[in-house]
């Protein structure tokens, strides 16, 4: 009875989660063109509806009306199978995520936490790297050139920057000696982890911004140099795919980011308030931090202009590698001395 | 010389350690970004908001007619000789009998095109006219699909004969 009502919780909070990462992707797209146009002094889409606030609706149907279409000589199975994987990986993601405290209803104890996996760390980065198939398959299957070279050129930063961003978490694992995202969570019930790995938050953090694609990451697409990159020859929904996983993914990753180094759910003062309003708190807290972070990914966006390719290798290999791998034995000296 | 006082002298100088760390250039750079989010925007938003007009400005062009309705154009080629883009193309045509209310001259335009595609909106034909006949006004050329609509015809360049539908140029008139 009891595994039955937290199977039927999990589903619900699946289905929940799948629904929220979708509805804050979607509302990602119009905070983007809003900051944007915040930051440039414009105004932003204002035509659909109050404040331009259907304009995701908007897009989504323009996006599904549009004409579909499929270059000759392209791998039918394949050329569909990109986008779909790029979405799947993305959406996978936030599955090990804790969103909240344990809550106890009629004495059974619920965690807000769809899968409370042993290596959780792990496989975020397991599927994050998944998402290089997506894209490696989507240009490669376009029989075109231009798609090909912009997938090579995304894939390989994707890989490069997964080492840096791998190696620069663990000091976090050693510290909470886990991989379990929970404990990591709650080993920052003191002190959030920010403060304990300053250089290896900003270590992670760049690496996030090239993992998801994003500006100054932003090589996989150039209209300049590659016409538009690795979904050149996207059309339609398949498209949209393609650009709405960048959107989950820097909505899961804000999630990861908020988890591993801002303290999760944790907030200053949690133990002033009783357990239950605590908990909900909680879950607005976090989603507090993940939109300050979504916010934080156009900010940067509107900032900084993009890498030179040359630039970008000799940034993730011989600058972020060497101090990540300088920071575990830093930090592996210190916890083995106390 | 030296336009605002913004500008800042380059060099090629080696970049000390901090510069190369790029962190608090950034960091200015955010601030920079940020302060702007609470900046008045410079949009207009314009179908509903439009934005006025300098005196100068040179738009879409006006045949005029006379205080008792009759229109000023002679035909006389002036216009279209003087047109740099040779936009302008005329057919003259007498008055006839009983036409005294409709052309004030004995010759009238019975046709007068102007490419809208090819005009640069420079004004000679303004300067050219003797009969205080064209004009150039605020009004927008508007946008077409076809390349023929643009050709505008008599009908759409002479003014209505009624004075409400009457167009103001007494803006561009003053130097006369
Ligand atoms: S404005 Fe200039 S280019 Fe246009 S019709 Fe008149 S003379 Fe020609
Ligand atoms: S508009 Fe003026 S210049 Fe042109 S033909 Fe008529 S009278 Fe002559």
């Amino acid at each position: 009875m009891i595994l039955l009502s937290i199977l039927l919780f999990k589903t619900g909070l699946a289905f929940t989660l799948f629904l929220i990462t979708l509805g804050i992707a979607a509302y990602s797209t119009y905070f983007e063109r809003k900051v944007a146009a915040f930051m440039q002094d414009r105004v932003g889409p204002n035509r659909a509806g109050p404040l331009g606030l259907l304009q995701p609706i908007a897009d989504g149907v323009k996006m599904i009306f549009k004409e579909e279409h499929r270059p000759t000589g392209s791998n039918r199975i394949l050329f569909i199978l990109g986008p779909s994987i790029a979405m799947l990986t993305a959406l996978m993601t936030t599955a090990v995520v804790p969103w909240g405290k344990t809550i106890t209803i009629g004495g059974t104890a619920y965690s807000l936490q769809v899968a409370d996996i042993n290596v959780g760390i792990l496989y975020v980065f397991g599927v994050v790297s998944l998402g290089v198939y997506g894209i490696l398959i989507g240009g490669w299957s376009s029989n075109n050139k231009y798609s090909l070279l912009g997938a090579v050129r995304a894939s390989s930063q994707m890989i490069s920057y997964e080492l840096a961003m791998g190696l620069s978490i663990i000091p976090i694992i050693l510290g909470s000696s886990s991989l379990q995202l929970s404990d990591i969570v709650t080993s920052q019930y003191e002190v959030w982890n920010i403060f304990k790995y300053p250089l290896g938050f900003l270590i992670f953090l760049i690496c996030a911004f090239a993992e998801t694609n994003r500006t100054p990451f932003d090589l996989p697409e150039c209209e300049t140099e590659l016409v538009g990159g690795y979904h050149t020859e996207y059309t339609s929904m398949k498209l949209g795919f393609f650009l709405f996983s960048e959107y989950v993914n820097m909505f899961a990753s804000s999630a990861v980011i908020s988890t591993l180094f801002f303290g999760g759910y944790h907030f200053p003062g949690m133990s002033l308030f009783p357990e239950g309003i605590a908990a909900i708190l909680g879950i607005a807290v976090l989603f507090g931090k993940i939109i300050f972070f979504i916010f934080f990914f156009m900010w940067i966006r509107w900032t900084i202009p993009r890498f030179r390719y040359d630039q970008l290798m000799h940034l993730g290999w011989q600058v972020l590698m060497p101090m990540a791998i300088l920071l575990i034995v830093i930090y592996g000296a210190i916890f083995s001395f106390i | 010389m030296q336009l605002t006082n913004r500008s800042k002298q380059v060099s090629n100088k080696e970049m000390t350690f901090s510069e190369r760390m790029y962190l608090p250039a950034i960091a200015g750079g955010l601030r920079v970004t940020f302060s702007h989010m609470f900046k008045k925007s410079a949009t207009v938003q314009y179908p509903e908001q439009v934005r006025e007009h300098s005196a100068v400005f040179r738009g879409q062009h006006v045949l005029k007619r006379d205080a008792e309705g009759r229109e000023n154009c002679t035909a006389c080629g002036l216009c279209a000789v003087a047109c740099p883009a040779e936009a302008i193309t005329i057919v003259a045509e007498e008055r006839k009998k009983g036409e005294e209310h409709l052309y004030r001259e004995e010759k009238y335009a019975a046709v007068y095109d102007i490419n809208m595609l090819r005009c640069i909106f420079c004004g000679l034909c303004e300067e050219a006219c003797p009969k205080d006949a064209i004009y150039l006004t605020d009004r927008i050329v508007t946008s077409n699909y076809e390349r023929a609509d643009f050709i505008f015809h008599k009908e759409d360049l002479v003014e209505a004969v009624a004075l409400e539908g009457r167009i103001d140029i007494t803006k561009r008139k003053k130097d006369k």
